[in-house]
């Protein structure tokens, strides 16, 4: 309501965040969280037992980590920030402006972070075998720090799920230890271990390509680090899964809601037992009989480490709707404490980049192409992902659409799709967004967000408040 | 003139004072800046000197050694960049965001842009032997890196430019158009210069330092001759700022303009002459060793980059001043009437235009019940016709469905159960088998 809206008409603006968190999720937990520790682990192995090859393959493996983290890992970190900023600009706001401590503690561990790995990687070759203890020493406290990185944005990322007492308390450590981050925590940790347990049996293959005896050794010794974190794994999904619909059914008073999160409890269940069982089959295999563990088999249980943290992560999103900041920011960046002026006095009263304040019947359906760009584009396209035709169609039919039962839809579908905030506008303006629909319908249209249409202010200027 | 916009603030505390975050922002940007410096002009100098290095071996040794110092420059201008955006989310938020959706596609491709440009240093950096016999290609994976790191600069300077007018907002439909507002190109030509100059500030040191192995590195070069080529580079470039600084000075829109910035901006101008007398003395007659003459070079740099970044910080406080006050009234105005609104919608009393309270019965229906029935139509669920042939005059059969509906109709989806009180149940069903509705 107070910023430029960027949109993206085919893709949708939450496909977009996915896309790039997804990216940045899976390099982060795979290539650093969880694959310092292990290269630091395998640099570890040579100094015990006096093996140079082992010492090549921390160093390969880290190189390909090394490049990959810095590149596309943090453009992909930055990314999530750019991309939110567009997408949900009061959302990113107000949690900048909570967590603010907390992320300028995590920038400062992520500098640190960044010169310890090319510190740990530069000096590899330099520092030798003569400093070898102190290269890995190193490599502990850069695992550390990789780690705390984590540890720091999952407070900020489970706080958006359920803020706990910070909606009275508005202080940041009532923010910081919400009731989701230590499950959240203790989830993550082991599946980064797993996924880097993964990823890093899958490049020795292409590492040790003539090397058939440190082969088989590696996917024994990277095997036994994967079976040993997939129990802790599976213990920490449980005990995410067990946390998070308890306040999901406390908070949602309305039936379908349950049945649909019970669904997804259903699935979340399944995908665990699916990749616990699937990963410790395979890393059973390569612990006992490693030479017989062909390529292909690994790629399955990486996938399915990628499809279960993917489902989690759109858990996570899926369930915090309607809002995007419980109970204080809708997914639509507009504040529940707003709703029931805008709700009096209208969105377009009070809007920042409308081309007008009223509706007329000359400008009907521009103003309801306004107000669906405020207030549902952030999850809704016209006809792509998510489309709001596509929606309409499933409840309405392919036959002609009444206007007025549109209209009484957009007034009262939060009550029964518990997961839509409503609408925050008056009767008329849900008319309008009515009227605009029915002639996008008839029409359709691509919906221009601001960074190319560019954005429209009222010949009034600013609003007075309570003026109307 | 176009009516200004006028978005609210967001309703919450700045998390700590805002002179931290000024004093954070001017010195933590400075820092982030130095490095993209570096990052920039050391892509440039790689290519320059790769070029030259086709005839000459030492060249390309010596560019070879400055694509070392890219690859961890790169890292360090990224992850301090961070910091100061972190600070421009908190202290700018509106405006801010406000550009970055203005000109929203080129701010998201710094993204695939930075991150493609990474991947080519890379790339550049550890095939410099296997492309040996390939070189115009790899010279060509070194210039492409150089234009992309070019390239980025220009968003981010749009939209540093675009957040402070914002009477322009407006006027602007994408990336291309905001280009183009005066001050943009100025500013980035300035900044490309200084990158240059900085980097060859750096470059003097780091090859100049007496330890760094000079004479196991290159066959012709030594250290006082690395030393020099450096020294021309920075004065060249320092020199050149002397025209573009004025340029940008008088592009700059008027309302930021303030005694202090010329205050501020003369300040720097007097040091980098300082500087740049040093560098021609360094050029002309370079000192037998990096010492007093660097040191005073360097600081009296280091003032320059101060002074005119604290200037570059009075001018934009200056240009958004009125309209950071403005918002706040605004804000503060909406945040009462948004109370009140509460107070009002707690208290049950409806302020909307002409509208009398329903009678409850009607109210759930209308506000419940109506998204997915309405009289004779089917919507979503069957019209009320076929409800009331159902449970007529067995209004308590009716609430025992809302309450637990089941799967009834193949055609149709099934009904969500329907959370209400006792006496709202029995309204509902009353209205619905109301013979008159």
């Amino acid at each position: 309501m107070d910023f430029p809206i960027f949109h993206l008409d085919f893709a949708g603006n939450r496909l977009l965040i996915a896309g790039i968190a997804v990216l940045h999720v899976a390099i982060n937990h795979a290539l650093a969280v969880g694959a310092m520790p292990l290269v630091t682990m395998m640099e570890l192995h040579d100094l015990r037992h006096g093996r140079p090859d082992w010492d090549r393959l921390a160093y390969r493996t880290l190189a390909v980590c090394f490049i990959i983290t810095t590149s596309v890992g943090a453009l992909t970190g930055v990314g999530i920030w750019f991309a939110t900023s567009l997408v949900n600009p009061a959302a990113i706001g107000s949690l900048i402006r909570v967590f603010f401590g907390a992320w300028f503690a995590e920038w400062i561990v992520f500098c640190l972070e960044v010169v310890a790995i090319t510190t740990y990687f530069l000096t590899w070759k330099r520092m030798g075998h003569r400093h070898k203890r102190a290269h890995i020493a190193l490599g502990i406290g850069l695992s550390l720090l990789s780690w705390l990185t984590m540890a720091v944005i999952v407070a900020i990322l489970s706080f958006m799920m359920e803020p706990g007492s910070w909606t009275s308390q508005r202080s940041f450590i009532s923010g910081v230890f919400n009731p989701l981050y230590l499950p959240q925590l203790a989830f993550r940790t082991p599946v980064a271990m797993l996924a880097a347990g993964l990823f890093a049996l899958g490049l020795a293959f292409f590492l040790t390509r003539s090397e058939r005896g440190l082969r088989a050794e590696a996917v024994r010794l990277l095997s036994l680090w994967v079976v040993a974190w997939t129990p802790l794994a599976l213990a920490g999904g449980w005990w995410y899964r067990a946390r998070v619909p308890a306040w999901m059914l406390a908070n949602m008073p309305v039936a379908l809601a349950t049945q649909a999160y019970q669904g997804w409890y259903r699935d979340i269940a399944v995908a665990l037992a699916a990749m616990g069982a699937v990963v410790l089959a395979v890393a059973a295999w390569g612990a006992f009989v490693p030479r017989r563990l062909p390529r292909a088999a690994l790629l399955v249980p990486f996938c399915l480490v990628l499809v279960m943290l993917g489902s989690f992560e759109r858990v996570r999103e899926f369930i915090r709707k309607p809002f995007v900041i419980g109970s204080y920011l809708y997914a639509n960046g507009i504040r529940a404490d707003a709703v029931p002026l805008l709700q009096e006095e209208g969105v377009l009263a009070h809007a920042a980049y409308v081309s007008s304040r009223t509706i007329t019947p000359a400008n009907r359906e521009e103003a309801g192409r306004e107000l669906f760009l405020i207030c549902c584009t952030r999850c809704h396209t016209t006809s792509g992902v998510n489309s709001v035709l596509a929606k309409l169609t499933n409840l309405y039919g392919a036959g002609p659409w009444d206007r007025d039962v549109v209209k009484g839809y957009l007034r009262t579908m939060h009550t029964v799709r518990p997961y839509m905030p409503p609408f925050p506008g008056t009767e008329e303006e849900a008319g309008a967004v009515a009227d605009y629909l029915l002639a996008l319908r008839r029409m359709p249209a691509e919906l221009d967000g601001a960074q190319t249409a560019g954005v429209r202010v009222p010949p009034d200027g600013a609003p007075a408040p309570g003026s109307r | 003139m176009s009516p200004l916009p006028a978005p609210h603030d967001i309703p919450l505390p700045l998390p700590v004072s805002p002179l931290f975050l000024e004093v954070a922002i001017v010195f933590l940007f400075l820092i982030h800046i130095l490095f993209v410096a570096l990052m920039v002009g050391g892509s440039l100098l790689t290519v320059a000197f790769e070029i030259r290095g086709r005839r000459r071996p030492d060249c390309d040794t010596l560019a070879r050694e400055i694509a070392a110092t890219v690859t961890v420059n790169k890292s360090l201008a990224v992850v301090l960049g961070v910091g100061p955006l972190l600070v421009m989310n908190v202290f700018y938020t509106v405006f801010f965001y406000s550009a970055n959706a203005l000109t929203g596609a080129a701010w998201l491709a710094i993204i695939p842009l930075v991150t493609a440009a990474f991947l080519l240093t890379y790339l550049h950096k550890y095939t410099w032997e296997r492309l040996a016999d390939a070189k115009s290609l790899h010279i060509a994976i070194g210039a492409l890196a150089s234009v992309l790191f070019l390239i980025v600069p220009f968003v981010f300077l749009t939209n540093i430019n675009l957040m402070l007018f914002p009477d322009r907002w407006t006027s602007v439909h994408g990336f291309l158009t905001a280009l183009v507002l005066p001050n943009v190109l100025p500013r980035y030509l300035h900044f490309v210069t200084a990158s240059v100059a900085l980097t060859g500030l750096f470059l003097m040191a780091y090859f100049g330092r007496a330890s760094y192995p000079v004479e196991g590195v290159f066959r012709e070069f030594d250290r006082r001759a690395l030393r020099r080529r450096f020294a021309s580079i920075a004065l060249g470039a320092t020199g050149l700022q002397l025209l573009l600084g004025p340029l940008l000075f008088f592009t700059l829109p008027a309302v930021g303009v303030s005694w202090a910035l010329a205050f501020n901006i003369l300040a720097g101008i007097s040091l980098a002459l300082v500087a740049i007398v040093l560098l021609i003395h360094e050029v002309t007659a370079p000192a037998a060793c990096l010492g007093v003459r660097y040191l005073a070079i360097a600081t009296a740099l280091t003032g320059t980059v101060i002074f005119m970044a604290y200037g570059r910080h009075l001018y934009r406080e200056r240009a958004l001043e009125p309209h950071r006050a403005a918002m706040a009234a605004r804000t503060a105005e909406f945040g009462e009437a948004a109370l009140a609104a509460q107070m009002r919608a707690k208290a049950g009393i409806h302020r909307t235009k002409g509208e009398v309270p329903l009678p409850p019965g009607e109210q759930v229906f209308k506000s419940i019940c109506s998204a997915c029935h309405a009289r004779d139509t089917r919507l979503v669920g069957p019209p009320l016709t076929e409800v009331d042939r159902i449970y007529k005059g067995n209004p308590a059969a009716l609430i025992a469905w809302v309450k637990a509906p089941g799967k009834k109709r193949p055609d149709y989806p099934q009904m969500p159960a329907i959370k209400l009180t006792e006496v709202q149940y029995q309204a509902v069903a009353d209205y619905v088998l109301s013979p008159g509705h």
